[in-house]
């Protein structure tokens, strides 16, 4: 498997990390190995074998439908880097 | 009261009760610990104030006959759990200066038993790494110094928290284990670490790095001490859906009952050429000593554990690419200010995230995205279930497994990693059991040519750690490893 | 067919679907305790969960499985008793999570249909092809700073359903029909309370053009419409667009378009050029959502009429007109209403007092039904009163205004004013001889065959009577009596 750079400004762009194109390059060769490394997994025979998305085998627990938590705006706004009024704030966004 | 630091957790209760010793003397000489190991790395946050309130507190509630079953006992926490008001970083400058206004299930447990808090513990940053050197604090030391005196990793991620523990600088700590994050330092460290099934111990507010994986679990001085902060830790918590709803035994029995008459396995394919030979030679004492205790050793087969690592690394990161999508510089931690949002979380990202956080987030996404969902993640799915049929297959008919902990004993810090595989190799015997969801424990066995610690893992089936302390105090009862590391507060020495 | 649409080069079919978003009533929210009420300061019905703070985890609401269970019944739906909870991977200023849990390979409810009607009378059934439950996201406020855009995360996390047609609608006419329906049956349902401009419905309309014949052409989706009147401008400003674009030689680009409510015309969203891809996988925060037949069958036993089957009843056991029956069923309310006014008394009288005086004079008083000053109980009165006679249809109107007006009882109205019919044969047969002897010359002209004259006497009676006289009975004696 390679992972040319152009694959890795893509992949990098969906995570929004920003990649230098020198960073792309080293990158490339790096999720290229590990890829490499992780294809020895088509050696397994998984035909018909269903895929395993978690170990739990109890049943999803449903809550009760009240309203126990919010109003803790300060709480909410507390750690943010940029606030205005009881808002946060972010880089303009056209749509 | 010289040998404050030597008491395990159930020896300090027994004083404290007798009015041997407070609280408060305990917390103080382990906070000069901290102080003395202080060159270790181990706490990137201390709360002294705190601890010295909660010591304060400890003895009142004991002296007013509310003590509760940790009650006086001084405890590191892992940087990975949310404390409130107490900065919680995961290690990784994208939370520089996160202080939660919230405390996670785990630890609340802990502090409502009477448990004093140290601080907060180095790790691998997002508990990603194996020898803590992705902490954006820089690498928790290991106070075990090899013959030649180089400075040695404590292991990852939770480094700091077996380091503090091996180095008297913790009485206990508590840490999470993904795929091997508590049991590989605390073999590296000499210590007792425990990675509970999971569902086990509750989740929330502990910063997620790949949630079908993450488990709390502590690090202590024998398995005994193991037992009793497990208890408190463990219990159903219904802020999280994955938490098991069964009931956590009284273990105390389990501790004592020996293994005899238990089916104990070794797999054979554990037995792997890069291992060196005194891990082989460890393992094959630790079947001595179980048989000499009265276990049958039975040889079984995992024939898919080759393929455990490969898989971790497809499934761990997927999950991480997802739960890291939070740290965008919006509701916490640093922001890289931008002229667009997009520029801005990109710019963020780059900068807040390390190196190795940032390779699993490409890999993780790379993984999930169109047209290679199937061949990776899919599959990793796949031989994922494998794995774990063949576990259920092997505890059909054995009580528990004996393996090494990891392929060798702690290296040295500071050796530039040139390939991220070869780190990753050092999950090899622990990544298996988050896979299939299996309590683990790491005991230490025994010592290096080096004079380094050697820990033999023990799994069982889920919701069986009791037969994980029956074996593991069987394997410590029988090895007298004594912990002894150079660089320990001074009467650890 | 009215599906099709005539363009330069001839005949093009219009194919329209529908995603559609409906929040789910209930208390708190999906997977989180926070409030799901509507309305309130900036990020005050947030909790931890819903910012997304580190180590928060998501635990679903038992009412948001019981809602879209209800809701994939009434759409006569494949209920799933299997389903997964996905993460849809993206980063938004209003996503806190970077992803919004959703459900993609195993929703919780299957195919199902929902059936419209025309204002031709013709009927049409529309599949629906599947049903999930989701999360909201936040709300952007791009107009308060000039370089800045605000946050406010109260709507993130609030349970929506999102209800996906199959590409089954031809024309605007029936996308409208779509929506109202569907937006009456979840009404019924209790679901969704269906309010639009509040947004807790919401369509985003998929329109594509096609030659008769031939396979689908590319389609545009238009998302965040959130009446029934844009959802309508939207599809004919897309038909026509794409129409042009093709028979001018282009091509039609499959994009994500905004409706501009100002200018009646859509536009492709900016930032939206990169391709998604959501890179879905199950949330491993949570388990697969599961339960048996008999959760099913308890919902399914407190189902509430849907207006389909109320329809068919008022044609059927009522004796109403399709027309009729459409209109008071269109509203959960007008149908609760109606049941109600008629209920034990000439349901077609009261079908149309309800349809042609209640709506005429609640329209133009411009009120809601819910504000209407007559009660069912007051208009049932009203129609008891024409029914046993004590009142004529024409004095009925009067005192339906009164009522309206004043909100008083129709008997108040008839006996303060002395309206009640007279019905007395003894004072009737009185008033109509007094009239015929003062009119002697008239009555000759009638016996000598100018029947045409009986309307004069008819009305010469009613105006002796001041309009009180049982119009059946002065009929009936006049005519009587004019023999002679």
């Amino acid at each position: 498997m390679t992972v040319d750079k152009n694959a890795v400004k893509k992949i990098a762009r969906l995570a929004r990390i920003q990649v230098s194109d020198e960073k792309a390059e080293l990158l490339s060769a790096d999720l290229g190995n590990i890829l490499n490394w992780i294809e020895q997994l088509e050696e397994v025979d998984t035909t018909g074998v269903e895929p395993l998305a978690s170990v739990n085998e109890h049943a999803l627990p449903w809550r009760e439908d009240i309203v126990t938590d919010g109003n803790i705006t300060e709480q909410v706004l507390k750690n943010s880097p940029e606030v205005a009024g009881d808002f946060f704030v972010v880089p303009k966004v056209v749509e | 009261m010289s040998d404050l630091l030597k008491m395990t957790a159930a020896q300090a209760l027994s004083s404290l009760s007798k009015k041997q010793i407070s609280s408060v003397e305990l917390t103080t000489a382990y906070i000069e610990a901290m102080e003395a190991t202080h060159e270790l790395n181990n706490y990137v946050t201390s709360t002294t104030e705190l601890a010295k309130q909660m010591a304060l507190d400890a003895d009142k509630a004991r002296a007013d006959g509310n003590a509760g079953r940790l009650a006086g006992l001084p405890i590191g926490v892992k940087d990975l759990f949310c404390t409130k008001n107490v900065m919680t970083t995961a290690c990784s400058s994208i939370l520089n200066g996160f202080v939660p206004t919230y405390e996670s299930t785990v630890t609340s447990r802990l502090w409502e038993s009477g448990g004093v808090m140290l601080g907060k513990l180095n790790c691998d940053e997002f508990a990603m790494g194996s020898s803590n050197e992705t902490s954006v604090f820089g690498p928790a030391i290991n106070p075990w110094s090899a013959r030649d005196g180089e400075a040695l990793s404590a292991g990852g991620s939770s480094g700091g928290s077996a380091s503090a523990v091996a180095a008297g600088a913790a009485l206990m700590s508590v840490g999470t284990d993904t795929g091997g994050s508590i049991r590989q330092p605390a073999a590296f460290c000499g210590v007792v670490g425990l990675k509970p099934t999971y569902g086990r111990c509750s989740r929330w507010g502990v910063v997620a790095f790949a949630s079908s994986l993450d488990q709390a679990g502590p690090f202590t001085r024998d398995v005994e001490d193991s037992a009793l902060i497990f208890s408190v830790m463990a219990g159903h918590d219904a802020k999280d859906s994955t938490s098991a709803s069964m009931s956590v035994p009284d273990f105390s029995e389990a501790i004592n009952s020996g293994v005899e008459g238990m089916r104990i396995g070794i797999p054979g394919e554990y037995q792997m050429d890069e291992m060196d030979n005194e891990i082989s030679d460890l393992w094959r004492q630790g079947r001595k000593w179980l048989e000499q205790a009265g276990a049958t050793m039975v040889d079984i087969s995992l024939p898919h554990t080759k393929y455990a690592l490969a898989c971790y690394y497809i499934i761990a990161p997927a999950e991480a690419s997802s739960n890291l999508a939070r740290y965008d510089g919006v509701r916490y931690g640093n922001r890289i200010e931008a002229e667009t949002l997009d520029l801005m979380y990109e710019a963020t990202r780059a900068s807040g995230f390390g190196e190795e956080v940032q390779r699993r987030i490409l890999i993780g996404t790379y993984a999930l995205s169109a047209g290679y969902y199937d061949a990776y993640y899919l599959k990793a799915q796949q031989v994922r279930r494998l794995i774990k049929q063949d576990f259920d297959t092997a505890f059909s008919d054995v009580d528990a497994i004996l393996t090494p902990t990891t392929p060798s004993a702690a290296f040295s810090l500071g050796k530039p990693v040139t390939d991220p595989i070869t780190m990753y190799l050092n999950d090899v015997f622990t990544v298996p059991a988050n896979l299939a969801g299996l309590p683990g424990i790491s005991v230490p066995a025994g010592l290096s040519k080096q004079g380094l610690p050697l820990g033999l893992q023990v799994l069982a089936a889920p919701f069986r750690e009791d037969r994980l302390f029956s074996v593991a105090r069987t394997i410590e009862l029988q090895a007298q490893f004594s912990l002894a590391p150079a660089r320990a507060a001074g009467e650890l020495q | 067919m009215s599906a099709f649409v005539q363009g330069r080069t001839g005949d093009w079919e219009i194919v329209i679907g529908m995603e559609v978003h409906a929040q789910v009533v209930s208390n708190s929210k999906l997977f989180s305790g926070s409030s799901a009420v509507f309305g309130a300061s900036p990020n005050y019905h947030v909790s931890l969960v819903d910012a997304a703070m580190p180590g928060m985890l998501p635990v679903i609401n038992t009412e948001c499985i019981r809602q879209a269970v209800i809701t994939g019944l009434g759409l006569n739906a494949q209920i799933n008793k299997y389903s997964v909870f996905d993460r849809k991977n993206y980063f938004y200023a209003d996503l806190p999570q970077g992803y919004q849990i959703s459900q993609f390979k195993h929703p919780i409810v299957g195919e199902g249909e929902v059936q419209i009607e025309l204002a031709d009378a013709s009927t049409h059934i529309i599949g629906i092809e599947r049903l999930h439950l989701e999360q909201d996201a936040g709300k952007s406020l791009h107009d308060q700073h000039p370089s800045k855009s605000y946050i406010d995360l109260n709507r993130s996390g609030v349970a929506l359903m999102e209800i996906v047609s199959k590409p089954e609608m031809h024309s605007a006419e029936q996308a409208a029909a779509y929506i109202k329906k569907l937006r009456s049956i979840l009404r019924y349902l209790g679901t969704c309370d269906g309010n639009m401009e509040e947004g807790s419905l919401r369509a985003d309309v998929n329109v594509s053009v096609r030659k008769p014949g031939e396979p689908l052409g590319t389609r545009t989706e238009t998302k965040n419409l959130n009446s029934v009147r844009f959802i309508m401008q939207t599809i004919d400003y897309e038909v026509q667009r794409q129409i042009e674009l093709i028979e001018d030689g282009g091509v039609v680009v499959q994009e994500t378009r905004l409706f501009d409510t100002t200018t009646g015309m859509t536009r492709t969203m900016r930032g939206k050029e990169d391709a998604h891809d959501y890179r879905y996988f199950p949330d491993p925060d949570l388990l697969p959502l599961k339960f048996d037949d008999a959760f099913i069958a308890d919902l399914k036993k407190d189902m509430p009429e849907l207006p389909d089957q109320i329809k068919s009843r008022m044609v059927q056991e009522y004796g109403l007109s399709s027309y009729d029956a459409n209109v008071l069923t269109e509203e959960k309310e007008t149908a609760a209403f109606y049941e109600l006014a008629s209920d034990g008394r000439d349901r077609k009288l009261t079908a149309n007092w309800m349809s042609v005086e209640l709506f005429g004079a609640l329209n133009k008083a411009g009120l809601e039904l819910s504000s209407s000053p007559v009660s069912p109980m007051q208009l049932g009165d009203l129609v008891d009163l024409i029914s046993d006679g004590s009142i004529s249809g024409k004095i009925a109107k009067e005192v339906f205004a009164d009522m309206f007006e004043t909100g008083k009882n129709a008997k108040q109205i008839v006996e303060e004013k002395g309206l009640k019919q007279v019905s007395d044969e003894g004072s009737i047969i009185t008033m109509i001889d007094d009239v015929m002897a003062s009119n002697q010359d008239k009555v000759d002209e009638y016996r000598s065959g100018k029947e045409k004259l009986f309307g004069f006497f008819v009305g010469q009676v009613m105006k002796a009577s001041q309009g009180q006289a049982n119009p059946g009975m002065v009929n009936q004696i006049l005519k009587e009596k004019l023999k002679g």
